[in-house]
């Protein structure tokens, strides 16, 4: 592990750099250039430590708690999700160089305008929130493991408040720190439960003595409550659309792509490995908050005309993806079919790196529309493939890769789970029997409706005319940016095409949690094709997915031209067909009008949502309007009723400091009296 | 023997008990000094009973201590304070005498329905013993909170301590180092007590807790 410890504390130096040489001017690249290569030697620790032995190195250092100091230790899961950090780390430090380097420019380039204020410090917090982010991975017992966890989410807040300039961020970041604080307090006490009354912290101690059953349901609701608050469950997820696109894009790509994944990482953890035997409706229940999850984030996301909002809600489905994959897994692990389980493990596992890849890269293009246009307001952007053709490819790989289309990478992961979820016939209980079925109809309609989602993002933004003079005047980013684009989308296609590789590569990880490998009942695997077992013969390839379609979009393409593109077409004087100028560019699709017949179908119950048309008298010159109302759910039934009942206990609990010394003195024997009267009760 | 030993152990307890009751009516500065040196009197004596009876002669040393300060030290240093400080010598009670009477009857019930199923496997006189000095430490603290005057609630206090005592002295085999941390407690308190009321008399130039409370910087 030398090499890790290595790249773990060459991440802290580069934090000690970042401030020390904050006014120098080589600091941005010295610390981004130096984060990458750290997150690089991460990366190749963990492929090696993967490919070569399984995974497994502990070690003990002497710092920390006395007498406790801090364990570590890498399996093959920590070396997984350690690889998609990196990945992770190694393009967003690519990507922010550059991005950083543009935002200084266009600040001197606006030097009298006030409105662009200097931004708060990002180059000492980011290696740190990488480190935090590997530290949670490797920690073995459960001080390290907390310790970790809050230093990740204290380094990612201020990285969020670096932008605090900016109007809605401040409330942001309040919120994120609430829920931070909420979520590390529920895994607080769900390490309490786990350890017992044994006082053992260490992870090993924990495996051999698992909690008993009612200790163990207890840990798992507070584990979801609190890995789930980081990882966006419904209704937990409050703070990632607003968090998440707040802090700069490069930072926004690692916590949605990749901090959320170590929120996924605990719940591997403790699920899987800590609690010992499962019980079925562990997986049930997460199944069933997985799936309100990925349809709610998609219809969050439909709802949002902002870019990296939207981004952020896109992740919220992801994550109720790969949850429940996740609690399929389980399912299948308590009803002793391994085989099946590794299957949807795999598929959990599979998402994750995907969806850390495609997201990182969509970040990224929101950063990349961000510095060149100077908004993220879809209603503001346009025609964007004409003036950054570079981007809107790579755009178009990343949309197309979330939307599931094959053959890229999002489309394998929801194989898999589908695949896992065909074999729910094979459970014993009824209510898994159906409820799955339902569950994989929401995985089935969320699936339809992020596809639907990237097209609105992608033919809204770079397709149709500029809605804007920004979006009219907007030019390709630069190399480093591109470069940080073009290797997650690059993955991207090379997941897809070949996906045996990198399943094959994490089952050491696959085998540790359910202790089966996807492939396991089948003797001969050939690398090419993915044909994991249980699934009932299907097999996918992305090989010949990849000749098929390109071969079939080539003649499409031929055909068109030859019989459509040919014809004289003929424009009416009037220029409303478009052929001409338009000169408000006004009349095409706006991002709120797209939506509109999803927001008609589903809103309306879900969010509540209303349409009102302001239509002006006859005569009267004023334009008609349009305006949308919606609420959100969890605002509107649980965190407004919360928070109010918060303020009315506080307004009234504050009336206790200004008593007099005879009422606290009569509020104490009062309530000696009444615990005397209750161990009276109790005892009769 | 042992019948006479428990009839005394219990007489004595219940007139500490009864004195307890007493406080808590009194309408005068002195006559609540002389009934608390009536209770210290019956708890010296239930000490000084439980050592002849049980044969534990370190239960003497608690006798005297208690006989010492609390039945002539602090009652005389108390007596000398309200007469040096001209202190008015009636108190109203916060809580109206039938009330406060009512709530030490039922607090008195809540002491003997908890202590008397809690210690089934203990002997009769620690159960009594048990349920009369938890009454006499919950009629204490009622005398506390139910009085405004300062000099009744440093009573209160004390009388609470009697209540502990009582209980140390029933139980046997208590070590005696636990009743001299008592005793000095009581006294740092009874100290403590008198330094308090003699600035707060400099100041205020009132021991009535309501016009005290006034001078709080958080109230209005």
């Amino acid at each position: 592990m030398t090499l890790l410890f290595v790249a773990l504390l060459a991440l802290f130096a580069l934090a000690v750099v970042g401030v020390a040489a904050r006014r120098s001017p080589w600091v941005g690249t010295a610390v981004y250039g130096g984060t990458a290569a750290a997150c690089g030697l991460i990366g190749l620790w963990a492929v090696e430590a993967l490919v070569g032995r399984g995974g497994v190195a502990a070690a003990v250092l002497p710092i920390g708690l006395p007498w406790i100091g801090v364990h570590l230790r890498a399996d093959g899961v920590s070396a997984f999700f350690l690889l998609v950090v990196a990945l992770g780390g190694v393009t967003a430090s690519l990507f922010g160089w550059g991005y950083e380097r543009a935002h200084a420019r266009a600040l001197a380039h606006h030097a009298a305008d006030h409105t662009h204020g200097e931004s708060g410090p990002v180059l000492p917090f980011f290696p740190l929130f990488l480190a935090g982010m590997s530290l949670v991975l490797l920690a073995n017992d459960a001080f390290s493991f907390l310790v970790s966890w809050e230093f990740m989410s204290l380094t990612s807040w201020l990285l969020v408040l670096s932008t605090h300039r900016e109007p809605d961020t401040p409330d942001a970041a309040r919120l994120y720190l609430v829920m931070a604080v909420l979520g590390t307090a529920c895994l607080l006490l769900a390490f309490g439960l786990l350890v017992g009354t044994g006082g053992d912290y260490r992870f090993d101690a924990i495996r051999q003595h698992p909690p008993e059953a009612g200790a163990a349901a207890l840990t798992v609701l507070l584990v979801v409550l609190g890995a789930g608050s980081k990882a966006g469950l419904v209704p937990l997820h409050v703070w990632l659309p607003l968090a998440h696109p707040a802090a700069p894009s490069h930072v926004s790509a690692l916590m949605s792509g990749v901090m959320t994944k170590v929120a996924v990482y605990a719940l591997v953890r403790v699920l899987f490995d800590l609690l010992g035997e499962p019980m079925w409706w562990w997986g049930g229940a997460l199944m069933a908050a997985g799936a309100v999850t990925a349809v709610m984030g998609v219809l969050y996301a439909l709802m949002q005309d902002d870019v990296k909002r939207l981004l952020a809600c896109s992740t919220i489905e992801n994550i109720g993806v790969i949850v429940i994959a996740l609690g399929l897994a389980l399912v299948f692990k308590a009803s002793h079919t391994p085989v099946i389980a590794a299957l949807a493990l795999s598929a959990a596992l599979l998402h994750v790196v995907n969806h850390s890849l495609f997201k990182s890269l969509l970040f990224f293009v929101a950063g990349a529309i961000l510095t060149a246009t100077g908004t993220r307001d879809l209603n503001r952007l346009g025609g964007l493939i004409h003036r950054m053709p570079t981007t809107a490819v790579l755009a178009l790989i990343g949309a197309a890769a979330i939307s599931a289309l094959p053959p890229l990478n999002g489309f394998v992961g929801e194989w898999l789970l589908f695949q896992a979820i065909l074999n729910a016939p094979a459970l014993p209980e009824w209510s898994l029997k159906i409820g799955i079925a339902v569950v994989g109809a929401a995985v089935a309609l969320a699936a339809a409706l992020a596809a639907a989602c990237f097209v609105r993002l992608y033919g809204i933004a770079f397709l149709g005319r500029p809605r804007s003079a920004e979006a009219g005047r907007a030019g390709e980013v630069g190399r480093a940016m591109l470069a940080g684009m073009a290797i997650p989308a690059a993955l991207c296609v090379a997941l897809g095409v070949l996906p045996t590789l990198v399943i094959r590569l994490f089952e050491p990880a696959v085998r540790a949690m359910v202790q089966a490998g996807p492939f396991d009942d089948r003797s001969y695997q050939p690398w090419i094709w993915l044909a994991p077992t249980s699934a009932i013969g299907n097999s996918y390839n992305g090989l010949i997915l990849l000749a098929m379609i390109a071969a079939l979009s080539v003649a499409l393409v031929l055909a068109i031209h030859r019989w459509a593109s040919d014809r004289v077409r003929r424009s009416i004087a009037w220029g409303c067909g478009h052929d001409g100028a338009d000169p408000a560019a006004l009349s095409q699709y706006s991002a709120s009008s797209f939506a509109q017949p999803i927001r008609r179908a589903f809103g309306g119950t879900v969010f509540n949502a209303r349409d009102r048309v302001d239509m002006p008298e006859p005569g009267d010159t004023r334009p008609a309007r349009l305006t949308v109302r919606w609420t959100d759910p969890a605002w509107a039934f649980l965190f407004t009723p919360v928070r109010r009942a918060v303020n009315w206990l506080a307004d009234h609990v504050d009336a206790l400091q200004f008593l007099t010394i005879r009422s606290y003195l009569t509020l104490m024997f009062a309530a000696l009296v009444v615990v005397l009267a209750l161990v009276a009760v109790v005892r009769s | 023997m042992i019948d006479i030993g428990y009839d005394a152990a219990h007489l004595l307890g219940a007139l500490v008990l009864m004195t307890s009751f007493a406080l808590l009516y009194q309408r005068r500065l002195f006559s609540l000094l002389n009934v608390f040196t009536v209770q210290a009197l019956a708890l010296s004596g239930a000490a000084a009973w439980q050592a002849y009876a049980h044969d534990e002669p370190h239960l003497y040393i608690t006798a005297l201590l208690t006989l010492t300060l609390k039945a002539i030290a602090i009652p005389v240093a108390l007596h000398r304070i309200i007469q040096r400080l001209h202190i008015e010598r009636t108190v109203e009670p916060a809580l109206g005498i039938g009330l406060t009477m009512v709530a030490g009857v039922s607090l008195v019930t809540l002491s003997i329905l908890l202590v008397l199923p809690v210690t089934e496997n203990a002997t009769a006189l620690t159960r009594e013993d048990l349920a009369l000095s938890l009454s006499v430490v919950l009629l204490g603290l009622l005398m506390m909170i139910s009085r405004r005057n300062a000099v009744s609630q440093v009573v209160g206090f004390m009388s609470i301590e009697n209540g502990l005592i009582l209980a140390a002295v029933g139980v046997a085999g208590m070590p005696l180092v636990v009743e001299m941390s008592i005793a000095f407690s009581v006294m740092v308190a009874f100290i403590i007590f008198g330094i308090f009321l003699f600035q707060i008399r400099e100041r205020f130039e009132t021991l009535d807790m309501r016009k005290i409370e006034s001078f709080r910087g958080e109230s209005d």
